[in-house]
């Protein structure tokens, strides 16, 4: 159709606005996320319906799936008094590197001989020696010689007797790992403690259902 | 030397491309969600008191046996159950298996007791302070996901008592009894 000329309109978009979209998305997400913390292993924690948030600062305590038992203090602040007291009671004689590696560390599953060791490390050898730590020694008894997850747990109340201690275990651990675990909280009189679970729905149509709807009317 | 092309010609103000911009401005999001969270990660748990000092033999034998069930959890998540406390040596319990389902699971067995223990309440042979109590003994062929997906049903039928408890000889005799007489 050489004769008919068809208007031709311009393909430029102006892109000023896509460009406030993307930058306003990402001062979102700069304000309002953390950095995901680093964890020596991957755990995959079963689901519940309870939809408490647990409170900064807490020791953690992981459980992998063959029963590692890994230990950590979520307050930065606090660890420096912490691996202090441990470095002096057990004799580690500490370096400051060291203390500092720790700090800033993730969660320590070593026993006390081959703490400093893993101290020394980077943290790129530390992931990597994470992988065949063989955890923190725990059994049932409260005995600080054989179970130093009990010494670590004492260490770490002594600051503050009051810090909440949260379990993230992985779903296939056996029992009898866990049994470990909380079986030496209760020898330290430790009766309260937090599971850290996934989310799971409340089913409907069961007791839990009708109390949360209940109390939604009454509110 | 290089140019610059410019759209807009060459007369006016220039105008500059904005798509590098808006590309460099989702790759820093994309950054930034995988590698953050919104939440604080530990959002979900379970609170409970383990094995309080205050639950002594003395407590246990208090449970009256109408209002108890045993749960013994075993390997392959399956869930052993029978009511009362099973501390009588000349009448075995009734051991029954469920497993963790929605339907015709170890709920409805819970939702069953607890109307069970209201009938009695009514009919009069319990007091109406007595509660339904569960007594969860894990065996060592169970695992954590058991463990928690059991105190999650407590709370989920809003049992008021239940505790967790070391697995006896005889509770592993009666799983033994009811896995020889039923071989699945």
């Amino acid at each position: 159709m050489p004769k008919i000329k068809l208007p031709r309109k311009s393909t430029h978009i102006d892109m000023t606005a896509m460009c406030d979209v993307a930058f306003l998305l990402l001062t979102f997400f700069m304000l309002a996320t953390k950095f995901k913390p680093e964890e020596p292993v991957q755990v995959r924690t079963p689901a519940s319906v309870s939809t408490d948030q647990i409170p900064e600062g807490f020791l953690l305590i992981t459980l992998d799936k063959t029963g590692r038992v890994f230990f950590a203090m979520d307050n930065l602040n606090d660890r420096q008094a912490l691996i202090e007291k441990v470095s002096e009671d057990k004799g580690l004689n500490l370096t400051p590197t060291q203390i500092n590696n720790y700090i800033n560390g993730s969660s320590t599953g070593v026993p006390f001989s081959q703490l400093a060791a893993y101290l020394n490390a980077t943290p790129a050898e530390q992931s990597d020696l994470d992988k065949t730590a063989p955890g923190i020694p725990t059994d049932t008894t409260g005995d600080f010689q054989t179970n130093e997850l009990a010494y670590w747990i004492v260490a770490a109340r002594y600051t503050n007797p009051q810090i909440r201690i949260a379990i993230k275990a992985d779903g296939e651990a056996g029992y009898p790992e866990i049994h470990k675990v909380i079986e030496t909280l209760g020898k330290q009189n430790i009766f309260r403690f937090n599971f850290i679970t996934d989310m799971k729905g409340v089913p409907p149509g069961t007791a839990l259902a009708e109390e949360q709807a209940g109390g939604a009317k009454a509110q | 030397m290089a140019e610059i092309e410019v759209k807009g010609g060459k007369k006016g103000a220039p105008r500059v491309d904005l798509t590098p911009m808006v590309d460099l401005g989702f790759l820093l999001i994309t950054f930034f969600m995988f590698t953050t969270t919104m939440s604080k990660p530990k959002a979900m748990q379970i609170q409970m008191p383990f094995k309080d000092s205050t639950l002594t033999k003395e407590d246990q034998n208090k449970v009256k046996k109408d209002a108890a069930l045993t749960i013994l959890l075993s390997r392959d998540h399956r869930i052993y159950y029978y009511q009362g406390i099973g501390d009588d040596p000349n009448a075995p319990p009734d051991v029954q298996v469920t497993y963790f389902k929605d339907k015709d699971g170890i709920r409805d067995v819970l939702i069953k007791k607890k109307q069970t223990v209201n009938d009695l309440i009514q009919q009069g042979t319990l007091t109406a302070t007595d509660k339904p109590v569960v007594m969860i003994k894990p065996d060592t062929n169970s695992t954590t996901d058991d463990l928690i997906n059991i105190l999650d049903e407590m709370t989920i039928n809003a049992i008021p008592i239940y505790a967790v408890v070391d697995i006896t000889d005889v509770d592993r005799e009666f799983i033994a009894a009811t896995e020889k007489a039923n071989p699945q």
